[in-house]
């Protein structure tokens, strides 16, 4: 088929702007259902902004609904993956199914250094049967080293025919067609190849070469990997329409997601998260201590402007007034599933310790150790979170959570540093293995310090459930709090200067 | 607004209109201003610092020769450095110069003109004759509160009456995100996120920024750059000083740039001793610490 033939073929499918905006309403609706905020203007907005670019412009038409729709850019992930659900199927090249196949790749004669010519060679039905995998294993690593992103494209669409063994309403996610594609690729020895290739093109390759060769490597199988994912995704939603789609695709946003339950990949994705927030924290927090209420008058400052008013003291300045800054206690679980909770906890309250006077660090699992001095003169708080979890000493008997004796031996060493300006923060899930919970501690820290606050990682349907026993503690403390991802941490981290 | 004649023919003219003045876009930079000149509404671009936010807009005015008009948002920023303000002085001694016996109707009727009237920024913008490019440079750095006062396009001054906009400027906003922008910011602007280029176009910016470096020596910097802001750090390289890195390079008459050469520069290309220690360690020849770390 000829481009021309398939651009008409696509000017049909969305000939009318009613079918564009019907579809607009509801990739909204989905926006909205994921979380995104979007409100009536912005959808009108986009409504206007997709008459002034064509569909056809695939790039520019994402950008430009981007542009209208998404003011956040964390918010842009779940954009993208829904973007391409809706509109995937309607750009030119994106076309498939009988008509648009016309795929180089099928004819086992083809040779990748012929460029340009794609459209011309003939093509042969039925999923790559002319392809071995011998050699599409040999283009795929040729079009790796040349950095041919056509050549990407293709294979990688041929290597979803091939191996995800995709099947008409098979009830399965696209993470699985994922796997089994990736699995038959073997992306790990072809990195390998790569590099062995490289180092024998350029004799010896010194280390920092070696170094960028790699990124490059990687960066190139990333987008290969982008590719596969976007193709199975296209073949899903010709499978099963846009909307069911869009169901199963939903991801939490980064800020939504929970700690306990989080991915590696989201783990990343949170990781990356936290810096920018804690940068917004920390600059709010110094400003809302600015701003509070004025402070006593500046004499010198007022007579320094009244010169302007002619020796009137028209203008009143006032000094910025310094309130008092608390002093915190962080004690934290760092045991299993709550240990994320814990790293950020860590980090963030790390991240904006200017706002307090001092902030000290203890982590526990069945004992306790301070923590505090890896903080110290630290600039790197990943490096920092990173040396608590491996050197801190912190088991004392079977490396399960006693928050008992953790407490006991707080209260022991610690408790005389307690003072009426000190803030104590727990955290941890309270799942105490059933020891014996010494609530009377919590009663004492409570009558010393200023304040006593529980946070807990888990949904607030578990607590006091099995052996959880926030309930015993939380009556002693100020405030119990359920957080489970950065919305809330960072919500209750406000509340707490 | 519709009588308005619109500035920009296709995505296409923009992109190669920013080109002619140095700039180069892709795809969602070149396609916003398309965007707001058709719709008529303000871009706000954020993202990290030095990847061209306020260059953007520079840009912009320069290719379509309007001419531009900056305010540099700060904390404290009000109505009366943004908008209008009385020239007190000149009206103190407009008075003075007066002497007894006049009425004071005329007085006040004469102080509250034109004449006395110091505009700002904005109101210049709106009342301007001649085009122009209207940048609103850190808004993150006003409180909540001024930022409502930014994208008026109809001033009311109560002396003088509602002057009203003789034109809608093409307005950027740029922002650093230190912290976030109100939801009704967000709602009236187009948004625009500006990362730090892909590799392609940041050698293509060191190719037109820095005439006399060698194309092999700009892919070579462009990809240690983004190497280097992979890893975790503090402030990772902006564009700009990527462009500083490969000057010094010329300078320095290094063609081929080894791990020494990159080790000894890194502090062009970063400001934090934690974060050039991270390089160093990363970058020394030590080939048993590089493989530990790509392995992890």
């Amino acid at each position: 088929m000829t481009p021309a033939a398939a651009n008409g073929a696509t000017a049909d499918r969305i000939e009318s702007t009613d079918t564009l905006f019907e579809l607009l309403q509801g990739f909204v609706q989905d926006l909205r259902t994921a979380g995104l905020p979007v409100s009536l203007s912005e959808n009108i907005d986009a409504a206007i902004a997709v008459k002034h670019i064509p569909i056809e412009d695939r790039n520019a038409f994402k950008y430009a609904l981007a542009a209208t729709l998404v003011k956040n850019n964390s918010h842009w992930k779940t954009f993208e993956t829904l973007f391409e659900v809706y509109f995937s199927l309607r750009g030119r090249e994106y076309s498939l199914g009988s008509d648009g196949d016309d795929d180089p790749f099928d004819n086992p004669d083809y040779d990748p250094n012929e460029e340009g010519q794609d459209g011309e060679r003939g093509m042969g039905e039925g999923g790559g049967q002319g392809l071995s995998p011998e050699e599409l294993a040999e283009l795929l690593f040729q079009a790796l080293m040349k950095g041919d992103e056509q050549l990407m494209r293709a294979l990688a669409r041929q290597a979803v025919k091939r191996y995800a063994g995709m099947e008409p309403g098979r009830p399965v996610g696209g993470t699985y067609y994922l796997y089994r594609t990736l699995r038959n690729l073997d992306l790990d020895g072809m990195m390998e190849r790569l590099m062995e290739q490289s180092r024998q093109e350029a004799g010896e390759l010194t280390s920092l070469e070696e170094r960028l060769e790699r990124d490059e490597f990687e960066s190139r199988i990333d987008k290969l990997k982008k590719e596969i994912e976007a193709e199975i995704r296209r073949r899903l939603v010709a499978d099963r329409g846009a909307e069911a789609m869009a169901k199963t695709l939903r991801k939490p946003l980064p800020e939504d997601v929970d700690f306990m339950h989080a991915s590696r990949e989201e783990m990343a994705n949170l990781r990356k998260a936290i810096y920018p927030l804690t940068r917004k924290l920390a600059v709010r927090l110094a400003r809302k201590r600015r701003h509070q209420r004025r402070g006593q008058l500046d004499f010198r400052r007022t007579v320094r402007h009244s010169l302007s008013y002619g020796g009137v003291p028209a203008e009143l300045v006032f000094r910025h007034p310094r309130p008092a800054k608390p002093e915190i206690m962080v004690v934290a679980d760092i045991s299993g599933s709550v240990a994320a909770f814990a790293r950020f906890t860590l980090h963030l309250v790390y991240a904006i310790s200017g706002q307090f006077s001092k902030v000290r660090a203890f982590v526990f699992i069945d004992g306790l150790d301070e923590v505090t001095k890896f903080f110290e003169g630290v600039d790197d708080i990943t490096q920092a979170v990173h040396r608590v979890n491996t050197e801190a000493d912190v088991v004392w008997v079977d490396g399960h959570s006693d928050y008992g004796h953790a407490l006991e031996v707080f209260w022991d060493n610690y408790g005389k540093e307690i003072s009426s300006k000190s803030t104590v923060m727990v955290l941890g899930d309270a799942r105490n293995n059933y020891h014996a919970s010494q609530a009377w501690i919590m009663k004492e820290i409570n009558q010393k310090a200023r304040k006593l606050f529980w946070l807990n990682p888990e949904p607030k349907a578990y607590w006091d459930t099995g052996d959880s026993i926030v309930g015993e503690y939380g009556a002693h403390c100020d405030g119990v709090f359920e957080v489970r991802n950065l919305r809330q941490l960072e919500k209750f981290v406000d509340n707490l200067v | 607004m519709c009588a308005m004649t619109h500035r920009f023919e296709s995505v296409e003219a923009v992109r190669e209109g920013l080109a002619q003045v140095d700039y180069l876009s892709d795809d969602s930079i070149a396609g916003i201003a398309y965007l707001a000149d058709r719709l008529g509404k303000p871009v706000l671009i954020e993202g990290p610092a030095g990847t061209g936010k306020t260059q953007r807009a520079k840009s912009n005015a320069e290719m379509t020769g309007a001419r531009l008009i900056r305010l540099q948002c700060y904390e404290g920023l009000d109505e009366a450095k943004a908008l209008y303000e009385w020239n007190y002085k000149k009206q103190l001694l407009r008075i003075q110069a007066e002497g007894d016996g006049v009425e004071w109707d005329d007085v006040q009727e004469d102080i509250f003109s034109n004449e006395f009237l110091l505009e700002r920024p904005l109101l210049e913008a709106i009342r301007a004759d001649d085009p122009v490019v209207l940048l609103i440079d850190e808004v993150d750095r006003v409180e909540v509160e001024t930022e409502a006062l930014l994208l008026d396009y109809q001033v009311s001054i109560p002396e003088l009456g509602t002057l009203e906009a003789k034109q809608i400027p093409l307005v950027f906003l740029t922002s650093n995100s230190t912290r976030e922008l109100s939801e009704a910011l967000k709602r009236r602007c187009l948004f625009l996120h500006l990362d730090y280029p892909d590799l392609a176009r940041e050698k293509q910016i060191v190719l037109t920024k820095v005439p006399d470096i060698t194309d092999n020596l700009a892919d070579q910097v462009a990809r240690i750059v983004r190497s280097i802001r992979q890893l975790e750090l503090k402030k990772a390289p902006s564009v700009s000083e990527t462009i500083d890195w490969a000057r010094t390079l010329i300078l320095l008459g290094i063609e081929k740039i080894t791990e020494q050469d990159a080790i000894n520069t890194a502090s062009i290309l970063l400001k934090y001793r934690s974060d050039i220690d991270k390089v160093v360690k990363e970058y020394s020849s030590n080939s048993a610490a590089h493989f530990q770390a790509s392995g992890s």
